[in-house]
């Protein structure tokens, strides 16, 4: 189990091979990687691209909430091996901001608790994206298909 | 006390964190944010009524009913947006 919360981009590679190193237990690794979008919104008349955005977090509060997440997915499934990679700081379209790898003897817990790690950690971890647009900067609103997504894990216990 | 402000909240109040010393009846998260409100005209439009924001107590998510004796740290910020 690990969690780590850095400005600096991850070897995604390297990441899951020291992650799975040693542990033969493993026959199955689910991976997500979150990247930064080309997106764009419309502003009135008008239609902004977002090149780039700041993450903004707690430290601490940060580390505690996804370290809380994690020991969740361990009690839910039976995993083997769990890491989760936050960035932080200023992110351009196609960096990455989070990886999120779980190592199981099967398959379908390491789907699912990947799954689950992303959902939660997008509505219980403390971060806030600030988005540049060339008309300015604008703070991202809460997505209601995160919580929803976040909710049905909530009701549907494994 | 510590309170500490995120994102647009900390824009609108205009500081990242203050060390303040709320009076005794002031027992609870709820308690804190009707105190603060009196603090400066950011405070009051960070803090309404009504606006969308959550709570941490010493670092954990907390609502509104928890109480703050004892506490270091409040943390107040809008939803998360992270991931």
């Amino acid at each position: 189990m690990a969690v780590r919360i850095q400005e600096a981009d991850f070897d995604t590679g390297a990441e899951l091979d020291r992650l799975t190193q040693g542990n033969k237990r493993i026959g199955g690794l689910a991976v997500f990687v979150g990247l930064v979008r080309e997106m764009h919104v419309r502003e009135g008349l008008h239609r902004d691209r977002i090149d780039a955005l700041t993450l903004e977090h707690y430290p601490g509060m940060t580390e505690k909430a996804l370290e809380d997440i994690e020991a969740e997915a361990n009690r839910r499934w039976p995993l083997e091996a769990t890491l989760i990679v936050h960035r932080y700081g200023r992110l351009e379209a196609g960096d990455r901001i989070v990886l999120v790898a779980v190592g199981s003897p099967h398959r379908e817990a390491a789907f699912e608790a990947c799954e689950f790690l992303v959902d939660w950690l997008k509505t219980k971890a403390p971060f806030w994206k600030l988005e540049e647009t060339p008309a300015g900067e604008k703070w991202v609103g809460a997505h209601e298909g995160d919580d929803a997504a976040a909710a049905r894990w909530e009701k549907n216990r494994q | 006390m510590k309170v500490r402000y995120f994102a647009w909240m900390k824009r609108t109040v205009g500081i990242a964190d203050e060390e303040v010393a709320p009076p005794a009846d002031v027992k609870t998260v709820g308690d804190l944010v009707v105190w603060l409100r009196g603090r400066s005209t950011g405070h009051a439009e960070a803090l309404a009524e009504g606006a969308a924001f959550g709570a941490a107590v010493d670092q954990r998510t907390a609502t509104f009913d928890v109480p703050i004796g004892g506490a270091r740290e409040v943390a107040f910020f809008p939803p998360f947006t992270g991931g």
